[in-house]
């Protein structure tokens, strides 16, 4: 059986806050938001988002998706679960930041490229390799997204490679078909959902 | 006591002295670690915000790979923040939600795997330490204890919350790695900081925000008095040690205040010797610290303190000009 809460129709217009729950695993009880504005008070990342949790919340309400999957916030999101240990009403509000990327990726709508664009080159070592690849992982995103700060990673990277905290090539664990045949299956599913 | 171990990518690399003090420190404490074979990246805070299921169904091959290897413990304890939460945080959500277990379990099929949720117990290293082993075990073990060191005990975020089984005093001022500290002769030192956010991956993709928390961070722990700052995770280590540097340059500022990892500490003070603990492999150099306690940093770690004067090694970071 499941204890996952849903909205009822009332408060969720055109059924955004159905859809971001339902994409939402566990019971995040996102309906239950009373407007507190605790958590938008918690967030580290406040001064920089467009809109506080708090206001990203209303507006999933009141069904305007379009300015919410547009919205800086979630990328600015550092999951620090601040918001989430102090919301009275139990609300998984990191979690809900995880989903509002990743319906923003799949609308093709977040503005700024750059942090998408980080999780998705790491996406991608994770499903060539079965591990992330700092050194790829860092050159492939900053080549992409800022080809004018390489020279200024470069330091970095070398001062890693020097102590020894670097790697040059990626790591390919064994179960690499395994671990493919599952996350295909994973995505017919969730795109099936 | 017997867990089964995932060390996570971090630990491979960037955070080997990570590894080595905790592979050091291990018979002292009577830890047996058991690594989960042929495991997977847990995906950090990245996989999750592309695909949902996939990514639970990316740490499920992990959980279902421990789970089939549990004979003699359900015990499974990692040491970077994120990997520890990504595996509690689908063992939980699968315990909490059937429909997301049924899904998990379907695509984990696909690879012949299958994890019964809640089958084991998902503890980070620190938890552990402080809560099984215990600090009266600790102490025992103490021959160098590090009187005189003042540390400030640094949580970050994502061991002590969202916190699925209650494991820790308090969300935001926990006390355990402080009372690990004090059983070890350090004194930590009393700071307001200790659960705040280190920077995550905004130190890559909004460095600007990076650097803020990075300072307020630093300051906090120098103004509270202490010569280091003690950690429990890979990234938090990596953007306070790393991009302390470029923290510096951004503001100007000149703090050098040293990031060890708890495990590092533990083994000075258990009498290892520093080359064995991954010393020296940091950025912002610890042995001014160290010398406080009369332990002397690793040859290599000196030949690199020399360099460090090399405009190359100068560090990090997206420069715009
Ligand atoms: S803290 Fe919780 S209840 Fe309060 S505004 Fe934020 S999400 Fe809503
Ligand atoms: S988890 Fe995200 S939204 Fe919540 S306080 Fe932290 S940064 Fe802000």
């Amino acid at each position: 059986m499941s204890t996952v809460s849903t909205p009822d129709a009332q408060q969720d217009r055109g059924g955004f806050l159905a859809r971001v729950m339902a994409a939402t695993p566990g019971d995040n009880r996102l309906n239950m938001c009373i407007q507190c504005g605790s958590c938008g008070g918690s967030c580290p990342s406040g001064p920089e988002m467009e809109h506080t949790p708090r206001r990203l919340f209303a507006l999933i309400r009141a069904g305007e998706s379009e300015t919410v999957l547009r919205s800086n916030t979630p990328w600015f999101c550092v999951s620090c679960y601040y918001c989430t240990v102090r919301c009275p009403q139990n609300i998984h509000i990191t979690d809900v930041m995880y989903t509002l990327k990743s319906m923003a990726i799949r609308a093709g709508l977040y503005r700024d490229p750059s942090p998408a664009g980080f999780s998705e080159t790491f996406v991608d070592y994770v499903e060539k390799y079965g591990r992330s690849f700092e050194l790829g992982l860092a050159t492939r995103f900053n080549l992409r997204h800022h080809p004018l700060s390489l020279a200024g990673m470069a330091p970095l990277g070398l001062g890693m490679l020097k102590r020894g905290r670097m790697e040059l090539t990626p790591h390919r664990i064994d179960g690499m078909d395994q671990l493919g045949a599952i996350l295909d299956k994973a995505k017919e599913l969730e795109a099936a959902a | 006591m017997k867990a089964l171990f995932y060390p996570g990518c971090a630990m491979q690399r960037n955070a080997r002295a990570y590894l080595d003090s905790l592979l050091a420190i291990r018979a002292d404490i009577d830890l047996e670690l058991e690594e989960v074979a042929d495991w997977n990246c847990c995906g950090a805070t990245e996989y999750m915000s592309v695909h949902r299921v996939p990514a639970h169904a990316l740490i499920g091959r992990n959980l279902a790979l421990a789970q089939r290897q549990a004979a003699d413990t359900k015990l499974l304890t990692a040491g970077c923040s994120a990997c520890y939460l990504n595996l509690a945080k689908t063992d939980t959500q699968m315990r909490e939600d059937r429909k997301l277990e049924v899904t998990v379990n379907e695509a984990l099929a696909a690879g012949d795997l299958h994890y019964d949720a809640g089958s084991l117990q998902v503890r980070h290293l620190l938890d552990v330490v402080c809560h099984d082993i215990g600090y009266a075990a600790v102490k025992e073990k103490v021959v160098k204890p590090l009187y005189g060191l003042k540390v400030a005990a640094y949580y970050g975020c994502q061991v002590v919350r969202p916190d699925y089984d209650d494991r820790w005093d308090s969300h935001e001022h926990p006390t355990a790695m402080d009372r690990l500290l004090a059983a070890l002769g350090a004194e930590p030192v009393d700071w307001a900081l200790k659960t705040q956010c280190c920077g995550g991956h905004m130190t890559v993709i909004g460095p600007d925000v990076a650097y803020g928390l990075i300072r307020r961070l630093v300051h906090g722990a120098a103004e509270a008095g202490a010569d280091l700052v003690a950690t429990l995770c890979p990234m938090c280590q990596l953007n306070l040690d790393a991009y302390q540097v470029e923290m510096n340059r951004h503001f100007h500022a000149d703090y050098h205040l040293p990031v060890l990892y708890f495990t590092q500490l533990m083994g000075l003070a258990f009498g290892h010797k520093p080359a064995d603990l991954g010393i020296g492999k940091e950025f912002v150099d610890a042995a001014p610290a160290l010398a406080k306690i009369q332990v002397e940093a690793p040859p290599e770690a000196k030949a690199k303190r020399k360099r460090r004067h090399r405009p190359e090694d100068g560090l990090p970071m997206p420069r715009m000009e």
